[in-house]
């Protein structure tokens, strides 16, 4: 028999050298005389541990990580003879940092092979599905409301009710659209998710579709993941084969089809409305809602458009009934979130816990502090549009409204470091910059506000006039946030305000006694 | 890997941009064409694609102009994109795009004297967790350090 390897074909386990250990596995498996099959997954999320190499035993799956191209001799001496090995991990389900996690959305990710139906069914996959043929349109809105779903791309909107808006409205055609635009630096969850699991976005965008009676859906990639190009596509034709998707789809009468589209490196296209008009082939500049994309969406007509992680949470909502999902969570945050850990952090990578969970436990316990060390001075949770945590705000739990009440966001999970060497300066500074580029125009605030944003910032960094300019930046913040239409224009000013309010020592000279006088 | 374009050509131009026309919004799919069979998106294929889509050369060159990946011109041979996205600037990005820059003799965002490497910012790869992190004429590095960028930024020269 021969020996079954994992290793992991996720963008970034190819970028620490993933490709490079399979290919030594092969040679040197070949070299020996040595039976091998080298099965390429998605990523467990571990990335500090990646490359990580598996290899199935009748106990279940052993773990090394993370290893090199040299370490490949060593590591099958060890396999050979069962002997111990240095970058032993031990069985990989009992790896704390994975064991602590609930992971309902990334179940298979990193365990099955992303290229195979037959793996994804085998493994559970299209049970939401089947579910959802027998419950019908009404009963699957049902479930996805009582599972209390919010949108995972950020703005956490009641997935059941975007539904069933489209479900009633009447169109000749309707339309669902996966937001895989992740923008976001900090967050790379659609990505693993589409690279490691591509079958499960098929199938909750199929789950939609014929909940609100769409037989078309178009999945919209953003440039800069061509890995999660290739693999949604090589998993839409293997759908394709299989019967899943096209007529007939399951052995149903239901018809739905998919299509790949790709951005092309507009961060503005991840705002949905945005998102639509660079679908039809504009520029995509934000749209005036309403009317809401749900009435009036893609070429004009009702359309549900949603986060990859949203579709991506419908068949375990579908397969396992609602309740079991709702179960998880706090308050009006229901379920689990896939947090991604990021930046300077030693424990790096995606934890998908339920709600509620500290952000000081994410930074400290669960990431284990910073990887150079230093003491974490500042985390950046929600992306570029994200406000800026101090330490004095981790008992914050992660909850949509908790982050609110704190001035801050979720966002799409992202959560990204920063050690005690951050100039909170050069932060305010490259939000403001970060809008100025990728503003699409649209909103004088956003196009206009934020390259003065940039300028006065650059004049409190010079030390000129720093209490006058730092109230200009103040209200110049206020009219973004009122004055924008998307979340581009309107939340840029969280990364800034906070990082203003939490972290005032870094713009402000310590006082002299003459201004304290004054 | 150096990526090899055609030469531009009105009839292959033609060709691609009618191989995708009856796409519903196809603009975007059709620029991406040109460009990956060219290098770049010629502005003599700016009016083709407007009279193929039924649409005005403006319109065209407004979503031409409105996306960072379409290229006016080709870029050098050698494509060496860096994160700069705030994941990778806490992880010591800044220092390393400097560094970047400072070896190659451009600022980030052209192209060296020799047409051999373009220097681009790319806001994030997504891959945050392995920080600070580039793409090397497709390909992806994570964990990037002095002596990493070191040999990259050397092997895009060669």
């Amino acid at each position: 028999m021969s020996m079954r390897v994992y290793v992991s074909r996720d963008a970034g386990a190819v970028a620490v050298g993933a490709d490079d250990v399979a290919l030594a596995l092969e040679q040197a498996a070949a070299k020996r005389g040595v039976a091998i099959e080298i099965v390429r997954t998605g990523s467990r999320g571990l990335y500090w541990l990646e490359p990580l190499v598996e290899v199935a035993t009748p106990q279940g799956r052993i773990a090394f990580g993370p290893v090199t191209a040299a370490d490949v001799p060593s590591l099958l001496d060890a396999l050979a003879g069962n002997a111990p090995h240095l970058l032993r991990l031990g069985a990989t389900d009992e790896i704390p940092w994975l064991k602590r996690q609930t992971r309902l959305t990334f179940a298979r990710c990193g365990v099955i092979d992303p290229r195979s139906l037959d793996d994804y069914r085998a493994h559970g996959g299209y049970k939401g599905f089947e579910r959802a043929l027998s419950l019908g349109p009404d009963a699957v809105l049902n479930e996805v409301t009582a599972s209390g779903l919010r949108g995972r791309g950020g703005a956490g909107f009641p997935t059941g009710i975007k539904w069933k808006t489209v479900a009633q409205a009447k169109a000749d055609r309707k339309f669902i659209v996966c937001n895989a635009d992740e923008g976001d630096s900090g967050t790379f969850a659609d990505r693993m998710i589409m690279e490691g699991d591509p079958f499960l976005v098929i199938e909750g965008m199929t789950i939609a579709g014929l909940t609100v009676g769409a037989t078309k859906g178009y999945i919209y990639i953003r440039s800069e993941y061509p890995h999660a190009v290739e693999a949604m596509n090589a998993a839409i034709q293997a759908a394709k084969r299989g019967g899943c998707l096209g007529t007939n789809i399951g052995g149903s009468k239901q018809t739905f089809d998919l299509e790949v589209r790709v951005g092309a490196g507009a961060y503005v296209c991840g705002e949905e409305t945005s998102l639509l008009e660079s679908l039809e082939g504009r520029r995509g500049i934000v749209r005036a809602k309403p009317p809401l994309p749900a009435h009036h969406g893609l070429f004009g007509k009702p359309t549900v458009i949603n986060n990859v992680l949203s579709f991506a949470a419908i068949p375990f909502i579908l397969g396992e009934g609602a309740k079991a999902y709702a179960d998880f969570g706090m308050g009006r945050s229901r379920g689990t979130m896939p947090i991604q850990l990021a930046g300077n952090i030693r424990h790096g990578g995606l934890y998908e816990t339920a709600f509620g969970v500290t952000l000081g436990e994410l930074v400290d316990d669960i990431g284990g502090g910073t990887f150079t060390g230093r003491p974490v001075r500042a985390v950046q949770v929600g992306g570029p549009l994200g406000a800026y945590f101090p330490r004095a705000l981790f008992d914050t739990p992660f909850d949509y409204e908790a982050f609110a009440a704190r001035d801050g966001l979720i966002g799409h999970g992202g959560i990204v470091v920063f050690d005690d060497s951050v100039d909170m300066r050069r932060q305010a500074r490259f939000a403001m910059e970060f809008c100025a580029v990728e503003s699409c125009g649209k909103c004088t605030p956003c196009r206009i506000g934020s390259t003065r944003g940039v300028e006065t910032i650059e004049k409190v960094i010079r030390g000129e006039r720093v209490h006058e300019n730092l109230a200009l930046v103040e209200d110049l913040c206020n009219t973004m946030k009122f004055g924008s239409l998307c979340a581009l224009g309107g939340f840029t000013p969280y990364p800034v305000l906070s990082a203003l309010k939490h972290f005032r020592e870094d713009f402000v000279p310590a006082p002299t006694t003459l201004q304290a006088a004054e | 890997m150096t990526a090899l374009f055609e030469p531009w050509n009105e009839t292959r131009g033609a060709e691609i941009i009618a191989e995708h026309a009856n796409q519903e919004g196809a603009t975007l799919v059709i620029l991406h064409a040109l460009q990956e069979a060219f290098g770049y998106v010629p502005e003599a294929a700016i009016p083709m694609v407007a009279k193929a889509l039924n649409l005005s050369r403006a319109e065209v060159h407004g979503v031409f102009t409105f996306y960072h990946d379409f290229r006016h011109k080709p870029a050098g041979r050698h494509v060496l994109k860096l994160c700069r996205a705030e994941a990778c600037q806490a992880a010591g990005g800044d220092a390393l795009a400097a560094r970047a820059e400072a070896t190659l003799g451009v600022s980030i965002g052209n192209t060296t004297a020799d047409n051999r490497v373009t220097l681009e910012p790319i806001y994030c790869l997504g891959l945050c967790a392995t920080a600070p992190s580039a793409m090397l004429d497709g390909r992806l590095i994570g964990r990037l350090d002095q002596k990493r960028l070191d040999a990259l930024v050397a092997e895009a020269q060669r």
